[in-house]
């Protein structure tokens, strides 16, 4: 029954997306507030039932109802409770319902925080945001219901994947579905900029923080999901350059680049056009990142199931919308007027640098991700594109920006001086070199390692700098310093917040990679190893029983130079339900750094192989899209980017200096 | 500055950084792409010793050998020709005989395909994509292969 009522409300939501994506646009037309109006009531419902739908869903699994199909197919009444519950977004049918309450969350929250919008620029975007609704509803309810039931209900469920048996599953993809979907709000701002034919500096400020609250969520997001696949695959790698991940890295480019833009259209009216297109190819990246992963058509190190009637709706949903969006762009582009002017030199034109490296970092990440797909169907030839072609393609474009990074925010507006900005940067060059040395002392080779660890120190030291000169830290009198850091707008901090998360991310990308070591070997018990400064024992095996799998754990003792430091247990999982093996690594936390064990197959005289890996820095990685997700919340919490415009007797206050 | 020197010089900057976008990825296309091959393929192409390929095929029954310091030695097979493969390491979990693999490496100058990385699916029941089309190119499709990637239908994220 509950299954029934979940569908019974997804119907109704339709129906309402459908009334709020036609119902406004006519009042707008016709200047009639009542029909303007009714975008706000109906953004609610809308949420209201899909929640509703949600919640049968996750109940359904809760008390595990096999009748229904996706029950079945995903769950078991073995699992423990929370993994039942994410087991309801663990499979197709079920994360495009979360997608879909994310949409209908993301609606209804422009609906609440809207007050201060123009009535008819609220009424088109409530109803653009309603048009993406109605057509994930209609695909959910065509093509992957998520309730349909089975004929004769069977006794067990076939469990879920035991690679997703993981708390990785409660956390990852909703932060990465908000982020995603977030994107979905800056599209229907510019659509209807786009359908009004009118763009301004309030828009930039309307907008500006859903892009900002997208951009954390997905930035977290897809470092969780790295962290998530670091842990479970057993390699101890972190980034796979995998088609499913590169689908989610083209909208933090794109999202990444429409964050600084909107910050140029807010502050100084230019770029209307360009951050308008930017717009809609974030979340048509986000469209294609769902098509990717959705219709499977990459065979991908996630294994993703394809349906072909899925994959064609998807692909039809991405035709009209992109092909929409873009179509009525180049229609009406053309309109908005142009904006300030600046000198190639300012932070406009550092803020220009910007979006061209990172929209053709983007644009590689695109070529490499389909150029497979597209010589497959012409030529019928199989490739792969992996690693390689991102570290030559992706890799110095990224430099080049990171060299850029501590350069933008001590420009001034306009017209920049790019040698007195130099100076100022003394400080942080002289940290990058002496960074470089002290590397080249203790590391060693290989001097390209070196040369990226003074970059991340760079990135990291210039941010500071920023913070340094606008608090006039090293020349004014400690009470003004106070003065002035509190005064100091919340966007200025966040910023340097976000650049510094950047270069702790870089450090930690250069630490794993450069100096990292490995080493498989096969040990019987009482054996030592020793990898980097540490020393390892295998003292032996246990079996042991979980809720729904049989453990096969070894035990290391580690030690440090001749220290007992800890116990490490990495072990393999047999799950009988779905005769599977899962490896669970063993991480044992040293500062930032990371000792890690994963267990290969046990012999038959008691031995184990076993893979070890020392990780140096490794934490700082995804701590660096820690860091970035705060820095964005600090300038969330600006009082400037308050979601809505700010109130008019404020406005002589906001005359700060500009961030 | 004027105001058309101002343009030009974002327009040059802009086609400058695309340029280079454009120039980073034909480069590394030429030299980083990695050819899928079943073992057919491998003969029927001459791929040379050296060469940079992806084998995919089943891994032969009763084929797989397990030497000292973890060498492994199997047949990768499409069903009318096979190849040997040595591999040293940790084989992946669902590494089976008579289960899909990709292996990726070369050829050795002896015809033994020395690989670095054994891929097999996390999902016992899937068959990775590139292995199937081979398989059915060679005429040696079964449908309970088909069956075997058909049972999840969808369902298995």
């Amino acid at each position: 029954m509950i299954a029934e009522l979940g569908h019974y409300a997804l119907v109704l939501a339709l129906g309402l997306a459908l009334v709020q994506s036609v119902v406004p646009i006519i009042g707008v037309r016709a200047r009639d507030a009542v029909l303007m109006g009714v975008a706000e009531p109906t953004a609610l419902a809308q949420f209201g039932f899909v929640t509703f739908a949600f919640g049968a869903l996750v109940a359904c699994y809760v008390t595990s109802d096999f009748s229904v199909a996706t029950v079945f197919e995903n769950s078991h009444s073995a699992m423990p409770l929370v993994y039942k519950i994410t087991s309801a977004w663990g499979n197709h049918e079920g994360s495009m319902l979360l997608w879909v309450l994310i949409l209908a969350v993301f609606g209804s929250l422009v609906a609440l925080f809207s007050g201060n919008l123009p009535d008819e620029l609220r009424a088109t975007v409530l109803a653009v945001q309603s048009w993406i609704m109605a057509a994930f509803l209609l695909f959910i309810l065509l093509t992957s219901n998520p309730f349909a039931r089975l004929a004769e209900a069977p006794f067990e469920g076939r469990d879920l994947n035991p690679v997703l048996q993981d708390p990785g599953l409660a956390i990852h993809p909703p932060l990465l579905y908000l982020g995603y979907v977030g994107f979905s709000i800056s599209f229907s701002f510019a659509i209807a900029a786009l359908l009004e034919g009118r763009i301004d500096a309030a828009w930039a400020r309307w907008v500006r923080p859903w892009i900002l609250a997208a951009w954390m969520f997905l930035t977290v997001g897809i470092a969780m999901g790295s962290y998530w696949a670091y842990y479970t695959l057993g390699w101890g790698g972190w980034w796979f350059w995998d088609p499913v991940e590169n689908a989610s890295l083209m909208p933090w480019l794109a999202g990444t680049a429409l964050l600084h833009s909107a910050l140029v259209m807010e502050k100084r009216e230019a770029l209307k056009v360009w951050t308008i297109l930017l717009a809609i190819l974030t979340f048509s990246l986000s469209l294609i990142g769902t098509f990717l992963v959705r219709s499977g058509v990459l065979s991908s190190v996630h294994a993703f199931a394809s349906d072909p009637m899925r994959g064609i709706f998807i692909l039809a949903i991405l035709v009209v919308f992109i092909g929409g969006a873009l179509a009525l762009y180049a229609w009406r582009a053309p309109l908005l007027k142009q904006g300030g002017l600046f000198a190639p030199i300012s932070r406009e034109g550092a803020l220009v640098l910007n979006n061209l490296f990172l929209t053709a970092a983007c644009a590689t990440v695109f070529v490499g991700t389909l150029y497979p797909l597209a010589l497959e169907a012409v030529t019928g030839e199989k490739i792969s594109v992996g690693a390689p072609f991102f570290d030559a393609t992706f890799g110095p474009l990224l430099v080049l920006l990171l060299l850029a990074v501590p350069f933008g925010p001590l420009m001034s507006w306009k017209r920049g001086d790019l040698l007195a900005v130099s100076q100022r940067l003394l400080g942080a060059f002289a940290a990058a070199g002496f960074g470089i040395l002290v590397t080249l002392a203790v590391q060693g080779r290989p001097a390209l390692a070196a040369l990226g660890i003074g970059l991340g120190l760079f990135v990291i030291a210039g941010a500071i700098t920023d913070l340094v000169e606008r608090t006039g830290l090293l020349r004014a009198p400690p009470a003004t310093v106070v003065q002035r850091a509190v005064g100091l707008p919340r966007s200025a901090w966040g910023a340097a917040l976000a650049h510094i998360g950047l270069g702790l991310t870089l450090l930690g990308i250069i630490g794993e990679t450069q100096w990292g070591s490995e080493r498989i070997v096969s040990l019987k018990p009482e054996q030592h190893v020793a990898i980097g400064n540490y020393d390892l024992t295998f003292e032996g095996t246990v079996t042991r029983d979980g809720p729904n799998y049989r453990e096969l754990a070894a035990t290391f003792a580690v030690q440090r130079g001749g220290e007992f430091i800890g116990m490490m247990q990495p072990s393999k999982r047999t799950f009988a339900t779905r005769s599977t093996t899962t490896t669970e690594a063993a991480l044992m936390m040293q500062g930032v750094s990371q000792l890690y064990l994963s267990l290969g197959d046990p012999g038959p005289d008691g031995s184990v192989t076993v893979r070890l890996y020392y990780k140096p820095l490794v934490l700082l990685i995804w701590l660096g899209a820690v860091v970035m997700m705060l820095g964005g919340a600090m300038s969330l919490s600006d009082r400037r980017l308050r979601v809505g415009a700010p109130k008019p007797g404020k406005r002589k206050s906001e005359m700060q200096p500009a961030e | 500055m004027t105001r058309k020197q101002r343009r030009l010089t974002l327009i040059g900057t802009g086609l400058g950084v695309l340029g280079l976008a454009a120039a980073l990825v034909l480069f590394a296309l030429k030299d980083t792409i990695v050819f899928f091959n079943s073992p057919s393929d491998l003969v029927d192409k001459h791929v040379g010793p050296g060469t940079r390929v992806r084998l995919g095929g089943l891994v032969e029954q009763g084929s797989v050998t397990r030497g000292e310091n973890l060498n492994v030695r199997f047949q990768v097979t499409d069903g009318n020709r096979a190849v040997a493969v040595v591999y040293q390491g940790i084989l992946p979990d669902l590494f089976r005989e008579g289960q899909g693999v990709i292996a990726e490496g070369a050829l050795e100058p002896g015809g033994i395909f020395k690989a670095d990385t054994v891929l097999a699916k996390h999902d016992e029941k899937y068959m990775p994509k590139e292995v199937a089309d081979a398989l059915k190119k060679q005429g040696h499709w079964k449908d309970d292969y088909g069956q075997k990637a058909s049972i999840p239908s969808g369902k298995s994220q």
